[in-house]
């Protein structure tokens, strides 16, 4: 017995450092794996043509240069226009950002309904929402190109804007529904006989309270908006075309060389947004989808 | 004057489900009303129904006279605390508490100045900047006090404001709310489902089943005459002894037979001439069966039982005996020398004694 427990006594550090080492280099492996294309981008967009031409993939740039970032900023042609991502990039902006506030708010809103004033049907409206979640953006399409031309937006910005905020609403309800279910209905209770009305519970009690889960929006559908390549690419015309559609044509238009280094630069310009995003909130993502909201 | 609060036939149901009946309840000014019940009797719901958070589905609900069928909750001059305490998270303690005046526009000034008095009579005055989550429970439970008593309202209404702290603290706030009570000389509804509580608070109580009022009273009334076998066993602790019995007529008096087991049967008489059938349930409260040195009188019944258990609870001693098929426990002082397994005399104090109709439960007489 004791001659057992002694070995096993020696026996079980090593085990354990054994097997924490083995992970570590398995999830190396991964990592590496997941970064291997992000370095090939990062280094080829900082070579030039004859280097990329004459070198190897994964070396590193004998001599750095910004050249081919500037002109995937600013003269890259996309068909006829050679204007680079700038245009488009500014596109996504004015595309995202209010469509990332409107779906944000409208689902807050919405969350705060369905959670916390039980109306009659309120159930139902829920699950048609969630539904909405699950509609496959191709089925979507025509319909969608329909209404906008009824609607005199096709192929205008503020178009895409509602196309992304309509889309996005499901999500956004979802959120903050199940955020607020979490927060006892007594508090709504003990403010309406403080005096307080709809509106004013909402934004006195409920929105100091969602820092985490507005978060988990922001991140959620600037992500989904800025990446989207399909509504972006059906309800655009030439001057409104967001920059995911822009990233394609660089790519694919190019006549005679091929400009590796441009490709690789545009592409990394039309990520950068939504990299920033995580790196800033991504502590805040994590909190906000794992929060439970309330206590006292 | 027009009593503070009066229901009547008040009647509330959640879609097909009927939640109360027929509630008939009214109370003047500095009345301490407690609704007390087994949880999911609806005693919340009602609260709610005074409070204008659900609407009632029938019936008349008046505060201070005024009809309140279309009176939104912060029309009605009333303030409630709840069980969860239901502070608002993000503000700090004095922002709780001065939510309401701000919402209803008063001055700063004001404000200012009933936090103040009201901090002071709550001894919050040091947690005033701090957020709810960095308070203990007894602390959440003074604020939530707070909020209440600086809208100074007609009508003060509490969930079960106790039932999260510890025995303890429970004990000390219960003594508080009582004082603030008969301090402010407010009237109040107060929520329990813990009788304790009920009996020490009240100024009249309310006992509730199934969504039904099963007695109204003082809480003397309650506790000496129970309206039927649900009150008689819920109001108390230890309950009151409810035993199945024959009742034999002997002139004025009453022969009440108790069935034992391989013994002949404990008689008892009662001789307050009660118009009694010929099977009931008697039932006795645990300090009417007790030493026969310490009660002496007319209808003191002397008899002697087999002791099963002996529990001493400091003050007293519980002793149970098995008489009609049932465990009856009898209150006898601490030092008894009464041993399990051997008999003991008791006395029987028949004057304090209630009937019940065995099938409806209802009182007798
Ligand atoms: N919003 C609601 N919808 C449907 N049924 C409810 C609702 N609220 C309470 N009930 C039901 O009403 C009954 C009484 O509840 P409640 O008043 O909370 O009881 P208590 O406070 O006495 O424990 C319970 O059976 C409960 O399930
Ligand atoms: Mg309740």
């Amino acid at each position: 017995m004791t001659d057992l427990s002694a070995t096993q006594g020696a026996g079980r550090p090593w085990g354990r450092i054994a097997l924490r080492w083995g992970l570590y280099v398995l999830l190396g492996l991964f990592a590496l794996y997941y970064l291997i294309p992000l370095f090939v981008m990062v280094t080829t967009s900082l070579k030039s043509l004859e280097e990329i031409r004459s070198g190897s993939l994964i070396a590193l740039p004998r001599e750095v240069t910004f050249d081919a970032w500037t002109k995937a900023w600013a003269n890259a042609c996309t068909g006829i226009q050679c204007e680079g991502l700038r245009p488009y990039f500014w596109n996504s902006v004015f595309m995202a950002v209010p469509a990332v506030m409107i779906s944000t708010v409208v689902g807050a809103m919405n969350g705060y309904v369905v959670a916390q004033w039980r109306f009659r049907g309120a159930n139902v409206i829920f699950s048609l929402l969630l539904f909405g979640c699950f509609i496959p953006f191709q089925v979507v399409l025509l319909p969608m190109a329909k209404m906008l031309g009824i609607l005199g937006v096709a192929g205008t910005i503020p178009g895409l804007i509602m196309v992304h905020v309509i889309y996005g609403i499901g999500f956004t309800t979802l959120f903050f529904r199940n955020y607020y279910v979490t927060i006892p209905v007594e508090l709504v209770k003990a403010a309406k006989i403080d005096g307080a009305g709809f509106f004013r519970i909402f934004f006195s009690i409920f929105l100091p309270l969602s820092l985490p889960i507005i978060v988990v929006s922001v991140i959620w559908q600037f992500t989904q908006i800025w990446n989207d390549f399909l509504f972006g690419v059906s309800f655009s015309q030439a001057g409104t075309q967001p920059i995911t559609v822009a990233l394609n044509n660089i790519v694919n238009s190019t006549t005679g060389v091929k400009e590796y280094n441009v490709d690789m630069a545009a592409a990394i310009i039309a990520a950068l947004p939504t990299l920033v995003v995580y790196v800033v909130a991504g502590k805040y993502f994590i909190r906000g989808l794992t929060a439970g909201s309330v206590k006292g | 004057m027009a009593p503070i609060l009066d229901i009547q036939n008040l009647y509330k149901a959640y879609g097909q489900t009927e939640i109360l009946k027929d509630i008939n309840v009214s109370i003047e000014k500095g009345d301490f009303l407690v609704l007390v019940g087994p949880s999911g009797c609806g005693k919340s719901t009602l609260l709610n129904c005074i409070a204008g958070l659900e609407p009632i589905t029938g019936g008349q609900l008046n505060i201070a006279g005024l009809d309140m069928t279309n009176v939104s909750p912060k029309d009605r001059n009333i303030a409630m605390v709840f069980q969860s305490y239901a502070l608002y998270p993000t503000m700090s303690v004095a922002k709780n508490i001065t939510f309401g005046m701000q919402v209803r526009g008063v001055d700063k000034a004001t404000q200012e100045k009933k936090l103040a008095e009201v901090a002071r009579q709550l001894q919050i005055e040091k947690l005033l900047s701090r957020k709810p989550s960095q308070l203990s429970g007894g602390q959440r439970q003074r604020v939530a006090m707070g909020r209440a008593l600086v809208r100074d309202p007609a009508l003060f209404l509490f969930d079960e404001p106790l039932s999260n702290l510890d025995a303890k603290l429970r004990v000390e706030m219960r003594t508080e709310i009582k004082r603030l009570h008969q301090d402010l000389h407010a009237s109040m509804v107060y929520v329990t489902h813990d009788q304790i509580e009920a009996m020490t608070l009240a100024t009249k109580i309310v006992v509730m089943k199934d969504g039904v009022i099963q007695q109204i009273g003082t809480p003397a009334e309650i506790y000496r005459t129970p309206a039927n076998l649900f009150v008689a066993d819920f109001m108390g602790s230890p309950a009151m002894n409810l035993i199945p019995a024959k009742v034999h007529q002997d002139g004025n008096a009453r022969r009440i037979e108790i069935t034992r087991d391989g013994e002949a049967p404990l008689v008892l008489t009662d001789r307050r001439g009660l118009d009694l059938p010929q099977d009931v349930i008697i039932g006795l409260r645990p300090e009417d069966i007790t030493d026969p040195a310490s009660r002496q009188g007319d209808a003191i019944e002397i008899a002697d039982c087999m002791v099963d258990v002996v529990e001493p609870a400091g003050a007293d001693t519980y002793v149970v005996s098995r008489l009609g098929g049932k465990e009856v426990t009898a209150r006898l002082q601490a030092e008894t020398d009464v041993r399990p397994g051997a008999r003991a005399s008791f006395a029987f104090d028949l004057a304090k004694a209630s009937y019940f109709e065995p099938k409806s439960g209802i009182r007798l007489s």
